[in-house]
């Protein structure tokens, strides 16, 4: 006799529950049980479940429907879902596979002296431009220019498409409170969900095979800070400001071009920084679907315990994780430097 | 009486969700508290009925939490007034369009900050020009109409610094500068000197009177100290609690003031400073020059000067002359009458 039995009964519903003798063994416990030879519910919680209230009625669901619905439900939007997401990702796909080419095409003795040059051009410092031309040094002395490059050609693309879509969306958050109030949540979500959850379905809908699928894992998990420090930082430009700016008959995108977009320029740097290291960050789980990179000696190293490979692809990736920080860091500085506040 | 400038009338602001359905209370005379205990809602402005005349400087004093600030905003609808008319030139600026109010706030009003509200990414010959630039007037012009008014406030030689580089005073002078820049005939300034120390702020008022001497633009200032306001107004308007307490001449307001908190006001200030003798003098009205008069005074002096022209002698009397003409006769007697406080201030309009 399963817990729940009386209430049924009680509310007229055994009829409708079909027989719960059935004896077919439905879960693992049951079977657990029968072996066992033992009652298989433990001390009950308060709150039913799933499984307890389908000991005593077959019509209601078991915990793990839930599961398969939701995998079923999945598997029959995928084809709607597949048709309206394929074409337009597909760029996604060309720009990273373009990007992989150019980045590998590109020979050293040119690539080396631009990303030097880069560097010195947004950071205007001497040390950091130095350190980025000595750890280049470093990763190609241990023959990791390549995969260095592939990974850089990775978060190029990555990052570019954030700040693309994600510096827009945060105009829009700041100019209404209502799409910040729903936009909020999504960005928390996107934020917190373990970063393979959102590999999972993105499996389902398109082939292991093809980069975008890393890309839209990337993107979406990096995309976060650039929107919400566009937001903040259009939310925080001086409202005196934007008074003279509306007494002096700026219309909208007067406003947001001279005055909120400058002013908030620091803050959307920031942003950006942030963004870099996220989409650096999820470099070594998108090599868990075919990113090419420093992610997959990493990968290497876990999988054939070979600890060297790993330790050194990691610093690699800690490498590069330092260069692009210090110079978008010393590039925001300069922009911050060259607009104090009165 | 030509049409004035800017006409208020019948304006009531009233802040908070429902201002339109507790309009009424306020116009059946429910004040600033109740309005507040009953039903939540700020009072902002009362009933303000303002003409402003062309080419002439009105200041609207007031203490803090008065209205002046909300009153000034209403000219260009930086905020939305609750009920009333705002006429500019003629037109009822509550009837335009959302482009031509941009266009009115282009073409018509431009205004003065306290905190200067300067762009500070842009350069001062940047920030000048950026009246001209919103109205997609071309770089040369602009450059060429910023330079022109940064060195008639000047400022020629700091073109190329950045606001953040600049003292208050020259912050606020590239403020002004912009707002010339715009050249448009109404100049509304909100507490523009409030923020500066208290010998530029002189230098500014000055600078202000100088500047209005030549260029006869519509000027309406606010500001919370009495003696700014007396320095510049042409017409004064004393704000209290969201309704005018008095409005007029300063002089007149000063020798008559109608409620105890102008009293108080003016009880702080150096009458003998501010008075002129055309407020005291007695009319000639077809009457006789007297004969023993020491001598002759301009209507625009200060009682101050009279003072130290006399040596302190009450006895003097003067024929007082308009250029040429003589219009008056002044008795030190009457002068000196004239700076005796008023009595009800003393008695206790401080301690209420």
């Amino acid at each position: 006799m399963a817990f729940y039995d009386k209430l049924f009964s009680a509310l007229g519903l055994s009829e409708w529950c079909g027989t719960s003798d059935d004896k077919a063994p439905l879960s693992l416990a049951d079977l657990a049980a029968q072996a066992g030879g033992e009652e298989a519910s433990g001390p009950l919680m308060p709150i039913p479940s799933f499984d307890n209230l389908h000991e005593s009625c077959n019509r209601i669901w078991q915990s793990r429907d839930v599961t398969n619905g939701i995998e079923e439900g999945f598997l029959a939007a995928k084809p709607v879902l597949k048709t309206v997401l394929d074409p337009i990702t597909q760029p996604l796909s060309w720009m990273l596979d373009g990007a992989l080419w150019l980045f590998e095409a590109m020979p050293w003795f040119i690539m080396v002296p631009l990303l030097v040059a880069i560097s010195w051009y947004a950071s205007r410092s001497r040390p950091v431009t130095i350190f980025v031309a000595v750890s280049i040094m470093l990763l190609a002395l241990v023959d990791h220019y390549d995969v260095a490059m592939q990974t850089l050609s990775i978060i190029f693309v990555c990052t570019t498409i954030s700040v693309l879509f994600g510096v827009p969306i945060g105009i829009a958050m700041s100019k209404s409170d209502r799409f910040q109030k729903s936009v909020v949540p999504l960005l928390d979500l996107l934020q917190t969900l373990p970063t393979f959850v959102y590999l999972i379905p993105l499996i389902f809908l398109f082939s292991v095979t093809e980069s975008k699928l890393y890309g839209i894992a990337i993107i979406l998990y990096a995309i976060v800070p650039v929107i919400r420090l566009t937001d903040l930082g259009i939310r925080l430009v001086d409202r005196d400001v934007i008074e003279a700016a509306n007494a002096f008959g700026m219309n909208d995108r007067q406003k947001l071009v001279r005055v909120q977009l400058p002013l908030a320029l620091p803050n959307i740097m920031a942003g950006i920084n942030q963004t870099i290291m996220m989409s650096l960050a999820m470099v070594v789980i998108a090599s868990l679907v075919s990113a090419p990179g420093l992610g997959v000696n990493v990968l290497r190293g876990i999988r054939n315990l070979e600890l060297g490979v790993g330790i050194v692809a990691g610093i690699g990736i800690v490498l590069l994780a330092v260069i692009l920080d210090r110079v978008s860091k010393a590039a925001l500085t300069r922009v911050d430097k060259t607009q104090v506040k009165h | 009486m030509t049409q004035p400038m800017v006409r208020l009338s019948g304006l009531y602001k009233i802040f908070g969700a429902r201002d339109k359905d507790v309009l009424h209370h306020v116009q059946d005379g429910m004040g600033k508290e109740e309005l507040l205990a009953q039903h939540g809602h700020v009072l902002g402005l009362n009933n303000i009925n303002i003409d402003m005349q062309a080419g002439e400087i009105t200041v609207v004093m007031g203490l803090s939490g008065s209205g002046k600030s909300t009153l000034i905003r209403h000219l260009n609808r930086l905020i939305e007034p609750t009920a009333g008319e705002i006429i500019v030139q003629g037109e009822d600026v509550m009837q335009l369009s959302e482009d031509g109010l941009r266009h009115a706030r282009q073409e018509k009003m431009s205004m003065v900050f306290q905190k200067f509200a300067l762009l500070p990414h842009k350069t001062v010959l940047k920030n000048a020009g950026m009246p001209l630039s919103v109205r997609g007037e071309d770089e040369t012009t602009c450059d060429r109409e910023a330079a022109k008014w940064l060195e008639r406030v000047g400022l020629s030689g700091f073109e190329n610094h950045y606001p953040a580089q600049l003292s208050g005073g020259m912050q606020q002078r590239v403020g002004i500068a912009r707002a010339l820049t715009a050249n448009t005939p109404i100049m509304l300034m909100d507490e523009a000197f409030s923020a500066l120390d208290p010998l530029i702020r002189t230098d500014m008022q000055d600078l202000l009177l100088e500047l209005q001497k030549e260029l006869h633009k519509t000027i309406i200032f606010i500001t919370h100290d009495l003696d700014e306001a007396l320095k510049l107004a042409d017409h004064l308007v004393i704000l209290k609690d969201g309704f005018v307490v008095q409005q007029g001449e300063p002089q007149h307001i000063l020798l008559n003031p109608n409620d105890p908190y102008i009293e108080d006001f003016v009880s702080d200030i150096n009458r003998a400073r501010v008075l002129r003798v055309r407020s005291i003098m007695t009319p000639l009205d077809g009457g006789k020059v007297p004969k023993d008069a020491h001598g002759e005074v301009d209507v625009n002096d200060t009682l101050e000067s009279m003072i130290a022209r006399s040596g302190g002698d009450t006895s003097h009397a003067y024929v007082v002359k308009d250029g040429e003409q003589t219009v008056g006769t002044l008795d030190m007697t009457e002068l000196v009458r004239a700076l005796v406080p008023r009595v009800a201030s003393e008695a206790g309009a401080r301690q209420s």
